[in-house]
């Protein structure tokens, strides 16, 4: 029997190998699909907290899975917006590496 | 019985100054006219009011602030606000005549006239008052018009010096003087003197208390009355025209300090200790000022220091705790130190502003009137019988004879050395050769300088009668001192006179020098010496506070801590994307330990 915490699990590792990625990788894109990773992992918990969260009637909580439709919605856009941005500093740079995009500091 | 008399004596000056500086001030002769017939009228009111009996004015609320101050602008109308009224306004209408003479060439005559003026109101709100607030506010004015008048002759260093040492000097009294009235307002819940006196006995139960007031409201006297620790001013206010040395700094104001005393006596005798500090301060206030007389050499300083000399004599009245003693010498000397200086001034003005005295000699024949006028006040001055002064004085040493022996000896001192300068002053002016062009030159003054001296000489000679003492002021004769007192005096007039004759009989300058007294006790420079040395600690450790603790500290500390803050929190500024996504999920960590865990 798969339990809620077999899901959370899955779900944690998902999250930190997408938070590694963040941090660890250097290649921007590689980054964004990590981020992409992460919010998927949130997605997988919050489907799995739907289905566990049974009402009387035998039905699941429907509004958690409505949450879940706006986080793909909003990482498409994000997506959008950010593929957008690094074309746009690829084209300025010509690189994707962020150690050589470090400009923003004192 | 209500009247508008006080009101008139009172506001007549004020309206004179205010008319002189607001209209007349290029017409010399017309606000010199104003200011005589302001007081004029005063004068005529005093006396009006002088003679009748159950007299009373309208009183104002000035200041109520929720019934716990309540400050009134009333008036007391007893035997001795009466008495003083007379003193002030006649003195000052005398004075104001002379001044006609002796001011005629003065190109600031209106400016005069009207700080003149101004005085008088102040004066008169001195003696009318019937609170501590009104009696402080006028104490201050007179202070005011003191520096103003001294300072007359402003474009002489001299003159602008002098009056910036008197007013700062009766500041540091009138700063006690203040503090004393704040304590007894706190203590009473009142600062009206018929509103004080019943609550009195609650104050007696705190003898530490009532010393410190009384002594700090004596404080006041001390600067304004010039004795001993405060007395360096009045001397150097003889920079002043002589009219005003006459009013101002020895009939009137200096009196002031007397009359307070007087007026709040209920609180000096409350203590016995204020009372012993009040009497010794006086005695060697009379015995200091008068030892350094002996010395001096201008006519104005020698009549200055015996001013403070008597004043001496009438604290020393106040501390042996007789009021009446003290306010018959205050009125008797009003007439006769007035009639000195303004005497001194016709000389001064007859010898074109000579004021030394080894310059004059011989002037008996030159200036008769001025001189049987300044040898009667010389003699009221010394305590010669049957001029004013004996009686005055006479009155207060059988009084110390009666209370404090160490006093009475002092005092009888004192007696003798004012016979021997005074003595020493009329040989060397009025006898002996003249030693100099000007008082060959020199003829009597006009009738109106010699008009209020022939005036004021009567009323130094007569003012001591019976006549006199009975009406205005009841001396206590506690028990009979006889003869003895009043022969002792007059041994010391004698032997001090007849010392002095026998020293200074045709001598055409000082056998005698002492430095000490020459120097005035070295008083001057000590207090250059301390104020001095106070403002170079003072400056020293303000220049550290305003150097390191303002400065370094507090300025650039401020600036330098902000920057320093700021340099630290740049280094977390890295620039690195992935660092920051370090620290963003450590803090992420962060807030879950805190939501959940804790």
């Amino acid at each position: 029997m798969i339990t809620l915490g077999d899901y959370l699990i899955v779900s944690g590792i998902l999250f930190v190998i997408g938070f590694a990625g963040v941090m660890l990788r250097r290649n921007l894109i590689i980054i964004l699909m990590s981020l992409e990773l992460m919010l998927n992992a949130a997605n997988l918990s919050l489907v799995a907290f739907s289905r566990f969260r049974v009402d009387s009637t035998g039905l699941p909580d429907y509004d958690v899975q409505v949450f879940v439709f706006f986080i793909i919605t909003v990482a498409a856009a994000e997506v959008a917006v950010g593929l957008a941005i690094l074309v746009a500093l690829y084209r300025a740079r010509q690189t994707t590496d962020v150690k050589d995009i470090s400009s923003l500091k004192f | 019985m209500n009247s508008f008399l006080p009101w008139t004596i009172l506001l007549a000056p004020l309206i004179s100054a205010v008319f002189i500086t607001l209209f007349a001030l290029r017409w010399k002769a017309v606000s010199s006219f104003i200011s005589i017939a302001a007081v004029l009228v005063s004068f005529a009111c005093s006396c009006l009011i002088f003679t009748q009996s159950g007299i009373a004015a309208a009183e104002l609320t000035w200041i109520n602030i929720g019934g716990a101050l309540k400050v009134p602008l009333g008036f007391t109308l007893d035997q001795l606000s009466k008495t003083m009224l007379l003193v002030v306004s006649g003195v000052g209408a005398t004075i104001h005549i002379y001044s006609l003479g002796y001011m005629r060439d003065d190109e600031g005559r209106s400016r005069y006239f009207a700080a003149l003026s101004l005085f008088m109101f102040a004066m008169f709100g001195i003696v009318l008052a019937n609170n501590f607030v009104m009696l402080f506010i006028f104490w201050e004015l007179v202070g005011f018009t003191s520096y103003v008048l001294i300072g007359h002759w402003f474009f002489r260093d001299a003159a602008a010096d002098a009056a910036n040492k008197a007013f700062i000097t009766t500041r540091i009294g009138d700063f006690g003087f203040m503090i004393g009235i704040l304590m007894v307002w706190m203590a009473t819940g009142s600062i009206v003197f018929a509103e004080i006196t019943p609550r009195m006995p609650d104050l007696v139960s705190h003898p530490t208390f009532v010393t410190i007031a009384a002594l700090l409201i004596f404080c006041g006297a001390v600067g304004k009355s010039a004795q001993f620790p405060l007395h360096v001013w009045l001397p150097d206010a003889m920079e002043g025209p002589t009219p005003i040395s006459a009013l101002i700094h020895a009939a009137t104001m200096v009196a002031a300090g007397v009359y307070m005393l007087v007026r709040v006596a209920f609180v000096i005798q409350a203590s016995q200790t204020a009372l012993l500090v009040v009497a010794w301060i006086g005695t060697i206030t009379a015995a200091m000022a008068a030892l350094i007389a002996t010395q001096q050499n201008d006519i104005k300083r020698i009549l200055a220091y015996s001013t403070l000399s008597q004043l001496g004599y009438m604290v020393m009245a106040v501390g042996l705790a007789s009021n009446d003693a003290a306010m018959f010498h205050l009125f008797t000397h009003a007439f006769f130190k007035a009639l000195l200086f303004l005497a001194a001034g016709s000389i001064i003005v007859m010898l074109h502003h000579e004021q030394n005295i080894w310059k004059m000699g011989g002037l008996s024949r030159k200036l008769p009137v001025t001189f049987v006028t300044f040898a009667i006040g010389a003699l009221a001055l010394i305590g010669c019988p049957p001029f004013s002064g004996f009686f005055s004085k006479d009155a207060i040493l059988a009084l110390a004879y009666e209370r404090n022996m160490p006093i009475f000896t002092l005092g009888l001192f004192t007696a003798f050395l004012t016979a021997f300068y005074v003595v020493r002053l009329l040989v060397i002016v009025f006898f002996g050769d003249t030693r100099s062009e000007a008082a060959r030159q020199s003829k009597e003054s006009p009738l109106v300088m010699t008009g209020p001296l022939i005036v004021l000489a009567i009323f130094a000679a007569v003012g001591g009668f019976g006549f006199f003492a009975r009406n205005f002021l009841v001396l206590p004769i506690e028990k009979e001192t006889g003869f003895f007192v009043p022969a002792l005096a007059f041994g010391a007039l004698i032997v001090g006179s007849g010392l002095a004759i026998g020293i200074y009989r045709s001598r055409a300058s000082d056998p005698i020098d002492i430095e000490v007294l020459r120097h005035k006790f070295y008083f001057d420079e000590l207090y250059a010496w301390l104020i001095n040395w106070t403002h170079e600690l003072l400056a020293r450790v303000s220049a550290f506070f305003d150097r390191w603790i303002i400065d370094t500290g507090a300025v650039d500390g401020s600036s330098r801590g902000i920057w320093g803050i700021g340099a630290l929190l740049r280094l977390i500024q890295l620039g690195n994307l992935q660092a920051y996504v370090f620290l963003f999920g450590l803090g992420v960590i962060a807030v879950i330990y805190f939501a959940v865990f804790r």
